[in-house]
């Protein structure tokens, strides 16, 4: 267990975490997201000890992290997976953590199966390693000690996506037997594949927490629900629909229809109207959207007014003619910022 | 690359310590850590672990050997030249030639053992395998010295060697001088270069200015100092307590007055403990990127 309490880290008159307090329960993936900058390095430097906080505790498992005696074998740490001597081959790295810790040379092999790295490419060397190697070696160095907590920093990144749907299968694994995982990213999507809590952090504060349904239901209930749906007879429902005041957003992409209701209100017209559905779903963009309003304060990729919270509100009617149209779209119109593989970190 | 499953998680091999968390006890409360039966690193695994990284790359393990090789040669050079200009030459001959070199070279590795954490930033992960930062900047200077042994007794096995050679070739000509006071001067005046590099290094925390600086205070500070007693006759009496280079002179032969020894203590204060302490302090609070 982490426990975080009004943790403060001020660079001169900078806060770059600001009053930072949350839990991470064991047996549970905690994912600690925010946009690039947030203070989420910051903070799990403070943890283990890299970086004095100006302010307030961390304790893992009761403990200040300074205070563990071998470290390692208690908690895993990984913060920078390219933080390593370019000239050591990925074995020889291992081993020196596994010297380190006391273990035997048995546990480097068996951590390097773990993470799939071969023969050939334990016996390279580092600075030859790609992005997503560095990134599972240095989940293999964290998992050395057998720890009971396990913080990463950005441990998905480079990763492609069979690599993430590896490191989730993992993770989960590791916290079914009673781990405690934190693990930070600034990508929305890796977190909630990985995560069970989401701490939500923005400009060094904590904005929102809680797991996927509480912070859809405590931040998105003045949200209009937004549901796609396909039918053997759409203009059926068109009119079904339409009929029972509930508004059709223009179609966004591919075949269906796009409605601003819950998937039940959907669904019930559609019964009272004898209508058959081939497709029904409520619209996943919950999550980003309130991600990025949360967040809008640090997003400095939108121009001011347009990016605020709720803008537009649901319902907005269509500009007057000669109306020019804002710079920027309104969140969750766009598809996800762009996140390319091994996206540059602060 | 394939998915893998929780069950990949696999038991401990032999040989691996017990679970230090233990299973979590009726008696602990969720969440706590049992640390209790989990040992502090030992010294002695930090002092193998940072020999271990002092050789393990390839520019480590050749700047290691290169005091090995330079030693061979310098001392090859003497020996051809006693050999044929048949000239007196003596144990001691071949111990200073060889000072010459590892005093160059020891302060470097001195350097590197430090720097390298941060060129390379590898100070995030030993730093996090040892929060307690002091006992692995004491494993360092443990294993700077054990090298600086290490690189001694070759140079006087090497030595040695070279003066067995000049007696069966240059019998008439070779003396053997063999005194342990001169051979424990040679290992102290190695170990404090070695320091002097080391010292620097954790002042700088960079490869290139702890090099620089080093040979600024080796090979200048003596001249600036000469040139200002030239100047100033009250500094006379002062420069020798400043010159840290001058005052391991009679080092060299383990014969040194009262006041000699003083020279080198306050110059030694100045020039080693003081970055030392300055050095460590910064390591101890730095904020390690």
């Amino acid at each position: 267990m982490i426990v975080v309490e009004h943790l403060t880290r001020r660079y001169g008159g900078f806060a770059a975490v600001d009053d930072v307090s949350f839990v991470c329960q064991p047996g549970r993936v905690t994912g600690f997201l925010g946009p690039n900058g947030a203070g989420k390095t910051t903070t799990m430097r403070i943890m283990v000890g890299l970086t004095p906080a100006s302010h307030g505790t961390v304790t893992i498992g009761g403990h200040r992290y300074a205070d563990i005696p071998n470290p390692g074998r208690h908690v895993g740490v990984l913060l920078d997976a390219s933080a390593q001597h370019g000239g050591r081959t990925g074995k020889e790295i291992l081993t020196l953590g596994a010297r380190a810790m006391g273990l035997p040379d048995a546990r480097v092999d068996q951590m390097l199966a773990l993470v799939s790295l071969n023969s050939e490419e334990a016996n390279r060397r580092l600075r030859n390693y790609s992005l997503g190697m560095k990134q599972r070696l240095g989940i293999a160095h964290a998992l050395l000690g057998d720890p009971q907590v396990l913080i990463l920093d950005e441990p998905a990144n480079g990763l492609d996506p069979a690599g993430i749907r590896w490191m989730r299968t993992l993770l989960k694994g590791y916290a079914d037997r009673g781990g405690t995982v934190l693990l930070s990213s600034h990508l929305l999507n890796e977190v909630e594949l990985i995560a069970d809590e989401m701490i939500l952090i923005g400009r060094g504060k904590i904005v929102a927490q809680g797991d996927k349904a509480s912070l859809l239901a405590a931040h998105g209930g003045n949200r209009a629900a937004t549901t796609t749906v396909d039918s053997l007879d759409n203009d059926a429902l068109v009119a079904a629909l339409t009929a029972s005041g509930l508004m059709i957003a223009p179609p966004a992409h591919g075949p269906g229809l796009t409605v601003q209701a819950s998937s039940a209100d959907v669904g019930r017209v559609a019964a009272e109207h004898q209508i058959v559905l081939t497709h029904l779903s409520g619209v996943q963009g919950g999550l980003e959207d309130i991600f990025l309003e949360l967040t809008a304060a640090t997003q400095r990729e939108v121009p001011a007014g347009v990016g605020a919270p709720g803008y537009p509100p649901p319902g907005y009617p269509p500009p007057p003619p000669g109306h020019v149209p804002p710079q920027a779209p309104p969140p969750g119109a766009f598809p996800p910022p762009p996140a390319p593989n091994g996206g540059v970190r602060r | 690359m394939s998915a893998i499953g929780p069950a990949a998680f696999p038991p401990p091999p032999p040989g691996f310590p017990a679970a230090p968390g233990g299973q979590p006890g009726a008696a602990m409360p969720p969440g706590y850590l049992d640390v209790s039966r989990t040992a502090q690193t030992p010294f002695w695994r930090l002092v193998g672990v940072e020999l271990r990284k002092a050789v393990d790359t390839v520019a480590s393990f050749w700047l290691v050997m290169s005091v090995a090789i330079l030693v061979v040669i310098v001392d090859g050079f003497v020996l051809l030249a006693t050999l044929i200009q048949s000239l007196s030459v003596s144990f001691d001959d071949f111990s200073a030639v060889a000072a010459g070199v590892t005093s160059l070279i020891l302060p470097v590795l001195g350097i590197m053992l430090v720097t390298s954490e941060w060129s390379q930033r590898t100070a995030m992960v030993t730093f996090a395998l040892e929060p307690r930062r002091i006992r692995v900047v004491w494993a360092k200077l443990v294993v700077g010295l054990l090298l600086t042994v290490i690189a001694v007794l070759f140079a006087l096995v090497v030595g040695l060697g070279c003066t067995l050679i000049c007696e069966i070739f240059n019998g008439e000509n070779t003396s053997w001088n063999l005194q342990l006071d001169a051979m424990l001067g040679f290992l102290l005046s190695q170990m404090l270069a070695m320091l002097g590099g080391f010292a620097l290094a954790t002042l700088l925390l960079n490869t290139p200015a702890a090099i620089v600086l080093f040979f600024v205070y080796r090979y200048m500070v003596p001249l600036v100092l000469f040139v200002v007693a030239g100047l100033w006759r009250a500094f006379e009496d002062i420069s020798p307590y400043l010159n840290f280079v001058e005052a391991q002179g009679p080092l060299a032969e383990l014969s040194m007055n009262g006041e000699e020894f003083a020279q080198l203590l306050v110059s030694g204060a100045i020039w080693l403990v003081l970055p030392l302490v300055l050095g460590i302090a910064r390591i101890l609070r730095a904020e390690v990127k």
